[in-house]
């Protein structure tokens, strides 16, 4: 089961090391993304590098009528997707001696990526094996085992995993584990031309980020904060987590998510004692009933 | 910005059409933790989770057939040790129908129908689908088996041990699909997993015995009569505690397809129970109809729940608020965070 206790060594184990848990012996440090949406430019240029590193089919030439996202979310065919919010609030914006305007207009912009959850429902959910802990605890589903059944897209709590209709396989963000495997960092990473999205050791963006917060916060921006990097969350902290200037939800993301399975060992009770009462009431039923 | 008046139901200024809609802003004096205004709850009102790509016939089919074979095994195992031949023959045919259309329904919804084996290369505990599998590997055979064996008069020993077998694990082919739906993100599904096994057990029951009431002869009848009264009862009260539980998010449960589904099924359960207490006793017309009624309804209570989280899971308000609240109880236990 995902989450055996929650005491502080069990949070600590959880948030530190699922590719040991998963059974990687002598394996890299945990990688992952922080991005930093207080640095995205819209530009998309993630969104292009992962479909063309990863061959990732188009994802529908349309206009949503969604400021500039045309890409709509996560999907099968969009494993990195950059959300557009226009606000009429004050702008975000950390230069020096910048001004705050009280009617000013303010455009959110962040790119969105699977999390590679700590604990991980769609990996406990999945009942091929397809999907699987690499040996630097990101996620990742085998297309030569996946069946299409489907599980894990309703298991995840952020809407990360879709199924290729024309396909019938499930597809999501990799983390490039190909590139990784090579030593290079994941093609998103790569061409950010802000370095909005940081790629690297977990550990050492989370001291990165708490960082950048504490900037943020000292030049104004106090609606800064980070999401998904607490291992004590509901999921055990992402494996790639974000610097949002608004709440989650503004962008999409679910203000608290948790792991389905950490009430599942519950769930597995009550069906056992409700399969006991349905034998039990056949007893009864048959027990003393006329002839 | 042009002049024109931003709203959260678009635009109210002198160029419509030309301006940028606002889904979350408001007046910038707010602190950073207030309330936002956009609509749904969420990003231009998109789910945050993705809805099941699950075919509906498929699944909420499978839930009701699996439902009604797991029952079904139960009463004929019943029918047998107590010496009713005809009750324990109709419902292990019935059981081995439902099982039958459960597998070819289960194999026809994966995306990829010729990789169904693969599902039998491991054995997860945390997932029930692979649980359900394994279950069913063990039910199905022993199901057939004892129908065969029954209906063509051979092995008789091995067919009757054969179906207490699959009376037993029917009890876990009626049970485990309600972890298989609570066990994800769907707000209307995992919110109410402390009584859905319950309620889905009593809809297996209400099924079984309905067919039962509906096949059997009147002679052999009243020990479905009795179940078909516990099972519609148990249902009824399991869906009433969990649209408590639900809170907010019982409203996907009582709008629109889901809602007329779950109210009919409701209508229909009791109406099948009381008729089962009743009139399914005295005459072989108003058992048919209490058994078709019971039939029905735990068709329709599947395919409501179904509806309803699909519909959870379509409107970001029913992942976002429940959440939301969830962090606000946090903060009030732990200001600090």
């Amino acid at each position: 089961m995902s989450t055996p206790g929650d005491g502080p060594l069990d949070v600590l184990l959880r948030g530190g090391d699922p590719a040991a848990a998963a059974g990687h012996e002598d394996h890299p440090p945990r990688m992952g993304f922080f991005t930093d949406t207080s640095l995205c430019i819209g530009c998309k240029a993630c969104e292009v590098a992962c479909k063309e590193w990863n061959g990732v089919p188009e994802d529908g030439l349309n206009w949503t009528g969604m400021s500039h996202d045309n890409t709509g979310g996560l999907s099968a065919n969009t494993w990195r997707h950059v959300s557009f919010v226009e606000q009429r609030a004050p702008l975000g914006l950390h230069e020096s001696g910048f001004q705050r305007e009280e009617d000013s207009f303010r455009w959110l912009m962040s790119s969105d990526v699977c999390k590679h959850c700590t604990d991980a429902a769609c990996l406990d959910v999945c009942p091929t094996g397809a999907i699987f802990r690499t040996e630097f605890g990101t996620v990742v589903v085998q297309e030569d085992i996946c069946n299409g059944c489907g599980y894990c897209v309703p298991a995840c709590p952020y809407g990360v995993l879709d199924k290729r209709e024309d396909d019938g396989r499930i597809f999501k963000c990799t983390l490039c584990y190909d590139r990784l495997g090579v030593g290079q960092e994941p093609a998103c990473a790569k061409a950010c031309p802000t370095d909005s999205i940081q790629f690297g050791p977990l550990d050492e963006l989370r001291e990165r980020a708490a960082g950048r917060v504490g900037e943020l916060h000292e030049a104004g921006v106090v609606e800064a904060r980070l999401y998904g990097e607490d291992p004590a969350d509901g999921v055990g902290g992402d494996g790639a987590f974000f610097l949002l200037l608004d709440e989650p939800e503004v962008y999409g993301l679910p203000p608290d998510p948790v792991v389905t399975t950490r009430d599942l060992p519950d769930m597995w009770k009550r069906v056992g004692l409700a399969a006991g009462a349905l034998l039990a009431g056949a007893v009864v039923s048959f027990a003393g009933a006329r002839r | 910005m042009s002049g024109a008046e931003v709203t959260r139901d678009g635009l109210g200024g002198v160029r419509p059409g030309r301006d940028a809609r606002s889904w979350s802003g408001g007046d910038g004096a707010r602190s950073a933790r207030a309330p936002k205004d956009h609509p749904g709850g969420s990003y231009y009102g998109k789910p945050i989770i993705k809805p099941p790509v699950w075919a509906e016939s498929d699944i909420a089919g499978y839930l009701f057939a699996g439902g009604l074979a797991g029952a079904s095994s139960i009463l004929a195992a019943g029918g047998d040790l107590s010496g009713r031949p005809r009750l324990a023959r109709d419902c292990k045919l019935c059981a081995t129908a439902a099982i039958g259309v459960s597998l070819v329904a289960l194999i026809h919804d994966l995306g990829r129908p010729a990789r169904f084996l693969n599902m039998l290369r491991v054995f997860k505990p945390t997932s029930p689908m692979s649980v359900g599998v394994w279950i069913l590997a063990a039910y199905a055979p022993l199901t057939i088996a004892s129908a065969a064996g029954d209906v063509l008069g051979i092995a008789p020993r091995s067919a009757r041990a054969a179906g207490l077998g699959a009376g037993v694990l029917g009890a876990g082919v009626a049970s485990y699909t309600a972890a298989l739906i609570a066990n994800t993100a769907v707000p209307a599904w995992h919110g109410g997993y402390r009584e859905l096994p319950f309620l889905f057990v009593g809809s297996a029951a209400a099924a079984g015995a309905g067919f039962a009431l509906a096949a059997a002869p009147l002679a052999e009848n009243a020990p479905a009569q009795r179940m078909a009264v516990l099972g519609a009862a148990a249902e009824l009260a399991a869906e009433q505690l969990m649209e408590r539980r639900l809170g907010m998010v019982a409203e996907a449960l009582h709008e629109e397809t889901a809602g007329r589904r779950l109210r009919a099924a409701k209508a229909l359960t009791l109406a099948g129970g009381v008729g089962a207490a009743t009139v399914a006793q005295r005459n072989r017309l108003g058992a048919v109809l209490s058994g078709v009624a019971l039939l029905t309804g735990s068709a329709l209570t599947r395919f409501g729940l179904f509806a309803a989280g699909m519909a959870s899971a379509r409107d970001p308000k029913f992942t976002v608020e429940p959440q939301r609240e969830r962090l606000d109880r946090q903060e009030v236990a732990n200001p600090t965070r």
